[in-house]
């Protein structure tokens, strides 16, 4: 985890402490103890994605099956729930994380297997998803609920602290000795420097590429379980909003679009950067139209503000 | 002509497969090839070639750009109030809405330049500003398009959908004399290899930066036929016009890697796409299950087309 920490990674950290102080000195609750552990459980659905989505980008490829998978995985949670049955209720979790390291797999095979760029191929695997969702739940919000295990998950609180942020956390450290202390992490990045060199080195390329979508789509089935507990309930594109926020989160944290570089501890600095700033954007009660315009200026300006650094150095 | 066929393996399968698409649906609409069909047809088709058009250029010089659905939006609230009134009045405002688009690509094309950010990630962001700006302009739908001027751009011409001549005019009048220009071969020689075109010579801050004006240009005037259409201005039509541009350029046989394709494989993968869409609304398939089978004849579209190990020859071509 340490050695993913760089300066670029740092940059959302600053952001994040910015946004607090210049926040609160329009708003004085911004300093509260409530508000800011309310925005750590908030952050942890969007952190629980790009987690998710920086294991792809590290790659150098992308996901952009986020959204159905997300829902996918919700509705079949809450609908197994739904049943009333008991065992059923029980292997809600379980069968939604399969779900999404089931989509991994098929986002997999086009990718490694028939040499599809991952940009259409997840895009297309989206609306698979999205048609079979549409005919399961006939178009409608879908039945069923949450169990007290995905309430507790996403709204539940342990030591002061919310657990959907402990378990955003756990998963980033997890994930992220992973990728620093184990051949595939090298691998990882390797491949997402230059795949050829890798697979010329004798590393079997494509099942990292499994394995890195089927962790990126089981962090995606996360995110949508934690998300119908917080809710209580799973509806249609309930994932839609969260594709792009997922990409900025990444590359605010100072992962590098092309692959290779960057980590996971950047990414936990995006994802609470875009949490706070949407939050207090709308603490502000701007209007949508300037909150748009607003959220794209800003990531803008991180942006531009990490290569102008690189081209001081250079 | 065989010469042609095989330097243009990918314009001719995308060609062939909408002329099937497009006999298999004039065959199971109920009113058959008549012009009112076919108009309908068409306009749906070209708004999203247009947009798909957008993409290509971006694409081609191996960018992507995620705005083409907020600058549709953007120049579809710009339209909603510039088209109406006088003739001279909305000729001006025809070209203010085409110059909107070509300022929101132009402001792309310098951030990606100058700030030396992926195109992804910068699209991704003006794509939020520009929704932002339509916003500001429409909170609500609204607004009108003179009707004559509408009718005129979505009706048909001696029988022949307006939609399609614009299409041919789009083809024949702009892209086949532009890629025999400097900026046109420029954009394929960026595409293919950026370091190759630099030391030949060629000003690649220049050709990046016309590419993505380009695609703003095609944004602004996707935008403006989409006003047309639809006589309104809204701010919420970009999310699906965005990722449809980039599985139409794929279809089409442009591949995202850049310098491969044409804007003529844009418009078929976008026709395609659409006519697929139409074919599902009159094949009988239950309408809860037609989500569905769009997906699945999208991905396997998407399978065959741009399949790349098929054609490999060996192991490590596929690499590339």
């Amino acid at each position: 985890m340490l050695r993913s920490i760089s300066i670029d990674s740092l940059m959302p950290y600053f952001g994040v402490v910015l946004l607090v102080f210049a926040g609160s000195a329009f708003f004085p609750q911004i300093l509260s103890a409530d508000y800011l552990t309310q925005q750590l459980q908030i952050a942890a659905f969007l952190g629980l994605l790009a987690t998710g989505a920086t294991i792809v980008i590290l790659l150098g490829h992308i996901d952009l099956s986020v959204p159905w998978v997300l829902t996918g995985s919700a509705i079949l949670s809450t609908s197994l729930v739904g049943t009333g049955n008991p065992t059923l209720t029980f292997l809600a979790v379980p069968a939604a994380l399969a779900f999404g390291a089931l989509i991994g797999v098929i986002n997999g095979i086009g990718v490694a297997i028939l040499r599809i760029p991952s940009m259409v191929w997840t895009l297309a695997v989206n609306s698979m998803l999205l048609g079979l969702a549409v005919l399961n739940t006939g178009g409608f919000n879908p039945k069923g609920e949450s169990s007290p295990l995905m309430n507790a998950m996403a709204s539940g609180d342990l030591l002061g602290l919310p657990i959907s942020f402990l378990i955003w956390i756990a998963i980033s450290v997890g994930l992220a000795a992973f990728l620093t202390r184990t051949p595939f992490g090298r691998y990882l990045r390797s491949i997402g420097f230059n795949e050829k060199a890798t697979f010329l080195s004798g590393v079997s390329t494509p099942s990292v590429v499994f394995a890195a979508f089927a962790i990126a789509g089981m962090c995606s089935a996360l995110g949508g379980v934690m998300l119908a507990g917080y809710a209580n309930q799973a509806y249609q594109s309930m994932g839609d909003p969260f594709l792009l926020p997922t990409i900025a989160a990444v590359v605010i944290g100072g992962t590098s679009i092309l692959g290779g570089r960057g980590g996971l501890f950047g990414t936990i600095g995006g994802a609470l950067f875009i949490t706070l700033l949407t939050s207090i954007l709308s603490v502000m009660q701007i209007d949508d139209a300037w909150r748009n315009i607003i959220f794209g200026v800003i990531i803008l300006v991180m942006l531009l503000f990490q290569t102008l650094r690189k081209g001081a150095v250079a | 002509m065989l010469d042609y066929m095989r330097s243009n393996r990918r314009e001719v399968i995308a060609g062939v497969v909408l002329v099937a698409l497009l006999s298999a649906y004039l065959g199971t609409h109920p009113r058959g090839a008549s012009t009112y069909v076919m108009t309908i047809w068409a306009n749906q088709c070209l708004i999203l070639g247009l947009a798909a058009c957008a993409q290509f250029f971006a694409v081609v010089v191996r960018g992507i750009d995620l705005s083409v659905g907020a600058v549709m939006a953007l120049t579809n609230c710009v339209a909603s109030y510039v088209l109406e009134g006088s003739a001279v009045g909305m000729a001006f405002g025809m070209v203010a809405v085409v110059a909107a688009g070509a300022l929101c690509g132009l402001l792309n094309g310098l951030i990606i330049v100058y700030g030396r950010i992926q195109p992804i990630v910068v699209t991704l962001a003006t794509a939020s500003i520009f929704v932002g700006i339509a916003l500001l302009l429409r909170p609500t739908p609204g607004g009108a398009v003179n009707y004559d001027l509408a009718d005129a751009m979505t009706l048909d011409v001696l029988g022949i959908p307006t939609a399609l001549v614009i299409t041919a005019v789009a083809i024949f009048g702009f892209w086949l004399p532009f890629r025999r220009t400097g900026l046109g071969l420029g954009l394929y020689a960026l595409g293919s290899s950026e370091q190759a075109a630099f030391q030949s010579g060629i000003n690649t801050r220049f050709i990046r930066l016309a590419a993505f004006t380009l695609a703003g240009v095609f944004g602004g005037l996707a935008g403006l036929f989409y006003s047309f259409v639809t006589t309104t201005g809204d701010a919420g039509i970009s999310a699906g016009f965005t990722l449809n541009s980039i599985a139409a350029v794929v279809l089409g046989g442009v591949l995202l890697r850049g310098g491969v394709g044409s804007l003529i494989g844009a418009l078929a993968g976008a026709f395609i796409l659409k006519t697929i869409a139409s074919l599902m609304f009159f094949s009988g398939i239950p309408s809860l299950a037609q989500p569905l089978f769009e997906g699945l004849i999208l991905a396997a579209a998407i399978a065959i087309g741009g399949a790349d190990v098929l054609r490999a020859r060996n192991k490590l071509e596929v690499y590339a």
